[in-house]
């Protein structure tokens, strides 16, 4: 075997290795899909979407409450994390090149890599012990708010730089302010671009679990007050995982595939929604060339 | 400006002298601000929350090796010593992996395969971390328990690492989990910081006979070495600060032992899994332990920001649910 063979045999137990690479992170993601829907569609049914969790085992218990519990939990975080996100984006994009300006985009996304602990012990410094509300659903409605800011302001940025500057000139020189301009213009532009960060970091939060046990516990009632501690489908999944009780088990696979429905769908609805536009946006541009070229 | 160097606008930068334009300008900054000086702020409260704690161990804290509500003595040192051996695993296991998946992204696959290929690997973040806690327990688990492990300890058995009978929920475990969460944050960021690199360097190689194989070795990965170092500490904060699925696989138990197939415990597992009943002293011990997690998780993000700052945006923002 000469020298060449060699190296082609390498270079093709490489290529292969790196495939091989791929197929095996890939099988847990598979594994993981077929398990929670194998195991928890059986579960699923009118009555247990909407019946509260008892905790007993009985049969006709359900998940309705912490269903109701997260949707409560990811609208209370929205509306802190959203407005603050976005102008946080808002600031480091169009006042932000400067010193103070890339503090912030630097602590941004240290925040954003941080552990969800860490984040879920501040807030439960905050709220919890401070301001001593205990454990409800505000605390862990602002500890998931702090998870939810830095991922918005990063995607607002980024969106906000993408719109073309001729854009923000044009504005300027009609003679619009630049707070207008800002908010009419450039948001406006950048609007499917903060929508998509809005919405992943929305199915980010819906799945954390560990702010939550320390901020805002768990409740097996129906419970809608911001004060009271509140149940979530992750949670549940966690007090549940270990039951010896089949129908307990049974709960946690359940709650798992409609928390697994609720983050992929958001993940997939956004990739699938935000495509379409280029392409029309491309096609727009494509019609416009050809029209163009008619004439000249 | 300086803006105009970056390519962008004259016109971004100084506010013009209106009066809207004023306070527009410093409302958005003072939110901005909102977020890191709260952060601070709840440092300091975490501080007083964990003072009785801090005042009874000292820096003994951090070197004491008993865990005991019982005798409310509490010391931190089980538990770095877990979070080092499930992070050294998960390490050893994803990031050979995630080179792989990225070398593949990058330089292999078709390109009408790499932007629906590289979405599903992010996907593997966008799991819930409890939920791969509940898949580790009964589905991963039987099949540890059954042939990894017993292989494990006849092959190995007589090193410390793999000594004693495997019972499933024990620190290889968590380590497995841990390696599958961190895959898809190391190889974006490794896959983003190859692509980063010019054609250039390729061309040099191929130019001068080297096979794709050699190209990869010599002029991608000699050149993105410092991205994908960079990605590796990035995927080293997401193990240390990991919590549900380690908590739920590790087995609980609060002693120093070598061996991976021993239960054992990691500082944010010890966090969740005690959360419920602790009270006074420990509940202020277990914050002091949020505290050293804290400062770790800052290290190595900011160091991991330092190094790939430029492909930060390739970190999958939903996260692992950590």
């Amino acid at each position: 075997m000469n020298i060449y063979e060699r190296r082609r045999i390498k270079n093709t137990l490489a290529s292969g290795l790196a495939l091989a690479c791929v197929v095996l992170a890939l099988i847990p993601l598979v594994y993981i899909l077929a398990e929670v829907v194998i195991k928890g569609a059986p579960a699923l049914s009118w009555e247990f979407l909407t019946s509260r969790t008892v905790g007993t085992g009985e049969p006709g218990e359900g998940i309705g409450n912490a269903i109701v519990g997260t949707l409560l939990l990811v609208f209370y975080a929205g509306l802190i994390g959203l407005p603050v996100g976005i102008l946080t984006g808002i600031y480091v994009s169009e006042y932000g090149n400067n010193r103070f300006g890339t503090t912030v985009r630097f602590f941004n996304d240290v925040l954003a890599n941080f552990p969800s602990i860490v984040v879920g012990l501040l807030a439960y410094a905050l709220v919890v012990a401070y301001l001593d509300v205990g454990f409800s659903l505000i605390a862990g409605a602002f500890a998931l708010a702090i998870i939810m800011i830095p991922i918005v302001a990063n995607t607002t940025e980024e969106a906000l730089r993408m719109v073309p500057n001729s854009l923000r000139e044009g504005a300027l020189a009609l003679g619009v302010p630049r707070w207008r301009t800002v908010l009419k213009v450039m948001l406006t532009n950048a609007r499917s671009g903060i929508v998509t960060g809005s919405l992943l970091s929305i199915a980010r939060i819906a799945g954390e679990t560990a702010p939550l046990l320390l901020t805002a516990f768990y409740s097996s009632y129906w419970s809608f007050s911001p004060t009271e501690p509140v149940a979530s489908l992750p949670l549940t999944i966690f007090r549940n995982y270990n039951s010896p009780s089949d129908v307990l088990l049974e709960q946690a696979w359940g709650a798992s595939l409609v928390l697994i429905l609720i983050v992929l769908s958001l993940n997939i609805g956004v990739r699938i929604l935000m495509r379409p536009r280029k392409r029309k946006h491309k096609a727009v541009k494509r019609r416009w060339m050809t029209r163009l070229s008619r004439k000249t | 400006m300086r803006g105009n160097e970056k390519g962008t606008s004259v016109l971004r930068g100084k506010p013009l002298s209106f009066g809207g334009d004023l306070v527009f300008r410093y409302s958005v900054m003072v939110v901005a601000t909102l977020t890191l000086a709260l952060v601070w702020l709840l440092v300091i409260m975490m501080v007083i929350d964990a003072s009785s704690s801090i005042d009874t161990f000292g820096l003994g804290f951090v070197t004491g090796d008993v865990w005991d509500p019982n005798r409310d003595v509490y010391g931190a040192l089980p538990f770095i010593f877990g979070t080092l051996l499930t992070t050294g695993i998960a390490l050893i296991i994803g990031v050979p992996l995630s080179i792989g998946i990225a070398v593949y992204l990058s330089e292999l696959a078709p390109p009408y395969l790499r932007g629906p290929l590289s979405f599903v690997v992010e996907l593997l973040a966008a799991v819930p971390s409890v939920i791969y806690g509940l898949w580790a327990m009964y589905a991963l688990r039987p099949v540890i328990v059954g042939t990894v492990e017993p292989f494990l300890s006849d092959i190995l058995g007589w090193t410390p690492l793999f000594a004693g009978d495997s019972v499933g929920l024990d620190k290889f475990t968590a380590g497995i989990i841990l390696a599958i969460m961190i895959i898809p944050t190391i190889a974006s960021v490794s896959k983003e910081a190859m692509m980063a690199v010019p054609d250039s360097q390729r061309e040099a190689a191929l130019s001068l006979g080297a096979t794709r194989y050699e190209t990869t070795r010599m002029a991608v990965l000699t050149y993105a070495r410092s991205g994908i170092f960079g990605a590796t500490i990035l995927g080293l904060g997401r193990a240390v600060g990991e919590t549900m699925a380690v908590a739920m696989t590790i087995g609980n138990a609060n002693v120093i032992s070598w061996s991976l197939l021993d239960p054992g415990q990691t500082m944010a597992s010890l966090i969740a899994n005690n959360w419920g009943e602790a009270q006074d002293l420990q509940l202020s011990a277990l914050i002091e332990m949020g505290l050293v997690l804290f400062v770790v998780a800052l290290v190595v993000n900011v160091f991991a920001r330092l190094m790939v700052g430029r492909f930060m945006k390739a970190v999958p923002s939903t996260g692992g649910g950590l």
